[in-house]
């Protein structure tokens, strides 16, 4: 067994100082050391995208991160995201356009669907398609996730056009 | 009688119109299919509306409880050897090294599981003739597919069990595997259970009519053989659970991510010896299932095991590897078939002969053989031909077993018949959507039985072509079709009518010998405060069947949704049920929510009569308040009403006891199933020079009686033919030689992505049934049934104005090319 190291990062705005071993993945981490349990796996080899969550303000799969590499950054996830009410306005999207069935994906894709309100407001129907392509779903088809995705984009714009009005 | 209706938008009463509108104006006329449905109850809020479902909101921020965010206290974590080859003799396991491994707990193999656990022949008695060999939870001398599980290895962390792994040493004798379907009954070809006598599980042959009078007499005749590839089901959520052993109070709990917890009651009480009273079986959030979790798998009878020698809490979550290799397949059929038409349009008769390849064993407790036999029953189904024939035979083999996943035979048996009406058209130049409305059941000619047999109470194959041709612009797009192929671009539209078997009745399983209930049960409570407590047999694995429940509920007894709270899938607290599979969550645990809340309902105003010391038939219920059944002038609220009931009896006549909790069954007995129809149609670009299928759009219309919600209905569709598309273009296990899959990963498998999935605009035509009151009939599956057929017709399409055709799924770029001459 490799020796363990200390890992010192924040989640969710909580510093955290642990014994973490070197191989332990960042889901892991956050589920089993944290109890966060929110972020899910679903493949453990980076392809579903149940396990995304953000580092330093972007996302990542937290399968394929160590927990180690996060060493002095900043983690968020869907608990910590909820928590403070970011995505608030896409949460009440998602869940009035029944964009979600079994729940196992939904963290994910909310964490995903977050960098692209924030990072290409004036997407697309076909651009929402194709960015949330990462992540699987296999109950709703994905209708109703773009749907709830593109409502959001179009409110915040809409707000957004409020506020420079 | 009242003349007053109650507007139930606004809570106020208003009198009929006040003045009658323009009656000069033509209205425009209402297809009978759109009209209103009746109501069912006095007050309807919900039913019928898109309202939010009661899970939502956790799960959308990650609050859910699913099996491996669960921990308990000495909980352990078991790994499974699984076998790396087809097919092996197990020579020896010297488990020494992994024993002196940190943490290690146990590691057992076949022989000791036996012990505790009885072995499994999974038959059905009225499947005639079928049969298979005994199973263990782990291999006994004698692996039989890649994926069994072999060794259990058990540690206190996951971690620990993972590493030990690797230096448990299992010696292996290869022997000769049976791969190929095709060859599985050669006399060449070893038996892979010598004691069966050769590798057929079930065969069934069906004549009905004058088959080969109808292909002599046919104008045309269209034969092809269809290829299904071998898929699984991927729940994002792997299979998992969390075996507890209590050897204090000998109790077992389990909890479960799974659809049947009853049913798993009885088999672990049966395969372990225990009283069933003292087997819990709980299951929380279930991520995802589609018929995945509705079979008893044998590393989940070995985790039970474990937990009953090691004394603790075991836990087995599959890894992604482990449950492509270990979770059911389905699907890999190879349907050689014809149809015989006539000039005009008419079918005249099927003829198809099916086989299937499932594995090595037939799979506990619902069998394997139903698939091919749900693909002989279906086979023609939306049509009213007389003449079939069918012949089916389900074979063993050295490959992962198959089982019932979502559609069961379905998508098989529609591809097949809507594959064969499309080149029938084309051979005698008609449509595709005028060959189907020639030869569909009309809708006023139900209830019918089909030329296999099949009873059908009531469809409406007419109203959804109806409704999809203008839906989708049939001309406009024909047009658009024709302009593009002079362009050099080749799109195509296919269609699919369907029927699909929901609310099943003993007929399916019950009458061959498994405990599967068929019927489902409904208890709710009024509490002191004035909410309900509603407790149902059938769980929740996303399709939102909790919140047609509480919709169901509150409309039944009278409540604001806010007041209902549910409890479901716990063997300890609900009825007892058959759970979810067979698209009858709906259609029988709603009825039984139904006739529960209008027992309680009945009950609450026995009470209000006796406190109020009114005639029960004076008054109703609005909206949590008993009221004046004429004047809806309020007379009680349920919250005093709860209060007097449990609080002051005193203050109650001596020979009156409120029963403020009700339960209530249901069975659909009317027919062995109630079929549900619909209509699917895709639009496809096809990329002649790369092979590539662009989906341009999708149109589903569905008949599942009375729809609860829409908003959940649809997703459901939607899901079910992305599920489907799935099959028909990219999804499948593919096996090299010696019986090994090869692409037993995600990145390998190829499971739908948002950004090649279509928009899919759903319509409804609502013909309730009536074995029930509620009406409402299965939506889960018809999405699946429908989806392939439609696209592997719309890609023909295409290809047919380039002269080639493509009728092996998945329709993969390499398919399509090579059916152009390009490879």
């Amino acid at each position: 067994m490799a020796p363990l190291h200390t890992l010192q990062v924040e989640v969710n705005g909580q510093d955290q100082v642990l014994s973490v071993q070197p191989r332990q993945h960042l889901v892991d981490f956050l589920r089993n050391e944290l109890g966060l349990k929110g972020s899910h796996l679903g493949c453990e080899h980076g392809v579903c995208g149940a396990c995304t969550v953000e580092v330093d303000g972007r996302i990542v799969r937290g399968c394929l991160t160590l927990a180690i590499q996060t060493q002095g950054c900043k983690v968020r996830t869907i608990e910590g995201l909820s928590n403070d009410g970011d995505v608030r306005d896409l949460q009440e999207s998602f869940i009035r356009n029944n964009a979600l069935q079994c729940g196992f994906c939904t963290p994910g894709m909310v964490m995903a669907a977050k960098e692209l309100l924030e990072r290409k407001p004036d997407a697309t129907r076909e651009e929402v398609r194709e960015w949330m392509s990462g992540n699987y779903c296999r109950c709703t088809g994905y209708h109703a996730i773009v749907d709830a995705i593109c409502e959001t984009l179009a409110e915040r714009a809409a707000k957004s056009q409020k506020v420079k009005a | 009688m009242s003349t007053i209706r109650w507007n139930s938008e606004n809570e106020t009463m208003t009198p009929g119109p006040a003045h009658a509108g323009p009656e000069v104006e033509e209205r425009p006329k209402v297809d009978p299919a759109d009209q209103p449905l009746h109501n069912v109850t006095e007050d309807p809020r919900y039913i019928g509306k898109s309202v939010e479902r009661p899970s939502a909101r956790k799960l959308v921020q990650g609050q859910g409880t699913y099996i491996d965010d669960i921990e308990l206290p000495r909980m352990a974590h078991v790994v499974f050897w699984r076998s790396p080859v087809a097919h092996c003799r197990i020579i020896g396991i010297d488990a020494g090294a992994a024993r002196r491994m940190p943490g290690v707990i146990l590691v057992a193999d076949g022989h000791d599981l036996a012990k505790v656990c009885k072995p499994w022949v999974a038959v059905l008695g009225h499947l005639a003739g079928m049969k298979s060999a005994p199973q263990y939870p782990l291999a006994v001398d004698r692996a039989c597919w890649q994926g069994e599980p072999v060794v259990a290895l058990v540690a206190e962390s996951r971690e620990q069990a993972e590493d030990a792994l690797q230096v448990l040493q299992v010696d292996i004798e290869e022997l000769e595997p049976v791969v190929d379907m095709e060859t599985a009954l050669d006399s060449s070809t070893p038996v892979i259970h010598p004691e069966l006598g050769d590798n057929l599980c079930f065969t069934r042959s069906l004549n009905v009519g004058e088959v080969d009078g109808a292909f002599a007499r046919a104008d045309a005749v269209a034969e092809t053989t269809f290829e299904f590839g071998r898929h699984t089901g991927v729940t994002l959520e792997p299979r998992c659970q969390i075996a507890d052993w209590n050897p204090a109070d000998e109790k077992l709990t389990v909890y479960h991510s799974f659809q049947a917890p009853h049913m798993m009651q009885d088999l672990y009480a049966r395969q372990f010896d225990l009283p069933e009273s003292s087997i819990r079986v709980i299951c929380k959030e279930v991520g995802g299932s589609f018929g995945i979790k509705v079979h008893a798998y044998p590393d989940d009878f070995a985790t039970v095991a474990l937990s009953i020698i090691c004394k603790r809490p075991v836990k087995f979550v599959a890894d992604r590897i482990e449950s492509f290799i270990s979770d059911i397949h389905a699907r890999h059929h190879r349907v050689k078939a014809r149809i015989a038409v006539s000039k005009s349009g008419e079918i005249l008769a099927f003829d198809m002969d099916d086989l299937t390849g499932i594995g090595p064993y037939s799979m506990f407790p619902r069998t394997s053989a139903i698939e091919g036999n749900q693909v002989v029953n279906l086979v023609g189904g939306p049509y009213k031909h007389k003449n079939y024939r069918a012949h089916l035979k389900v074979v063993f083999q050295n490959k992962t077993p198959t089982c019932q996943y979502r559609g069961v035979g379905h998508p098989i048996a529609c591809a097949v018949t809507e594959g064969l009406v499309d080149q029938a058209a084309r051979a005698i130049g008609m449509d595709p959507l005028e060959i189907r409305k020639k030869n569909v059941i009309p809708d006023d000619a139900y209830p019918a039985t089909g030329a296999s047999g099949i009873k059908l109470e009531v469809l409406s194959h007419e109203a959804c072509l109806r409704k999809i041709e203008k839906m989708m612009d049939y001309p406009k797009l024909q047009a658009e079709i024709e302009a593009l192929r002079k362009q050099g671009i080749y799109r195509g539209i296919g269609f699919a009518t369907l029927i699909e078997l929901t609310n099943p009745s003993a007929a399916f399983y019950g009458v061959g010998g498994a405990r599967i209930a068929s019927q489902d049960g409904c208890t709710i409570r009024l509490d002191p405060s004035g909410a309900i407590s509603v407790s149902v047999s059938v769980g929740e694995q996303g399709q939102g069947n909790d919140g047609i429940y509480r919709q169901i509920a509150a409309d039944a007894v009278g409540v604001d949704l806010e007041k209902v709270r549910l409890v479901l899938s716990d063997t300890d607290v609900t009825p007892y049920g058959g759970g979810t599979w067979a698209s009858r969550g709906a259609g029988v645990g709603g009825e039984a929510v139904l006739l529960a809340g209008q027992a309680l309902r009945a009950n609450i105003l026995k009470v209000a009569a006796v406190i109020l010391k009114r005639d029960a038939t004076e008054l109703t219920i609005r909206r949590g308040r008993v009221v004046d059944a004429k004047t809806l002038e309020p007379a009680l609220d349920f919250a005093e009403l709860g209060r007097v009931a449990y609080f002051r009896s005193d203050t109650l006549p001596n020979d009156f006891i409120p029963e403020l909790m009700v339960t209530r069954h249901y069975a659909q007995r009317d027919f062995p199933f109630i079929f549900t129809n619909g209509v699917q149609a895709s639009y496809v670009e096809v990329d002649p020079d790369t092979g590539f299928v662009k989906l341009l759009k999708h149109w589903a219309v569905e008949d599942c009686g009375r729809v609860i919600n829409p908003k959940l209905v649809d997703e459901q569709i939607r899901g079910a033919i992305v599920q489907g598309i799935g099959g028909a273009l990219l999804e499948e296990c593919l096996y090299d030689d010696r019986g090994l899959m090869i692409n037993a990963s995600m990145a390998d498998y190829l499971v739908p992505m948002s950004g090649e999935m279509p928009d899919i605009e759903v319509g409804h035509v609502q013909t309730p049934t009536r074995s029930s009151q509620l009406g409402a009939k299965g939506a889960g599956e018809a999405g699946t049934a429908g989806a392939p057929a439609a696209v592997m017709n719309a890609i023909n399409d295409a290809l047919s104005a380039l002269d080639a055709q493509c009728w092996s799924q998945p329709l993969s770029p390499q398919k399509i090319l090579a059916a152009l001459g390009k490879v």
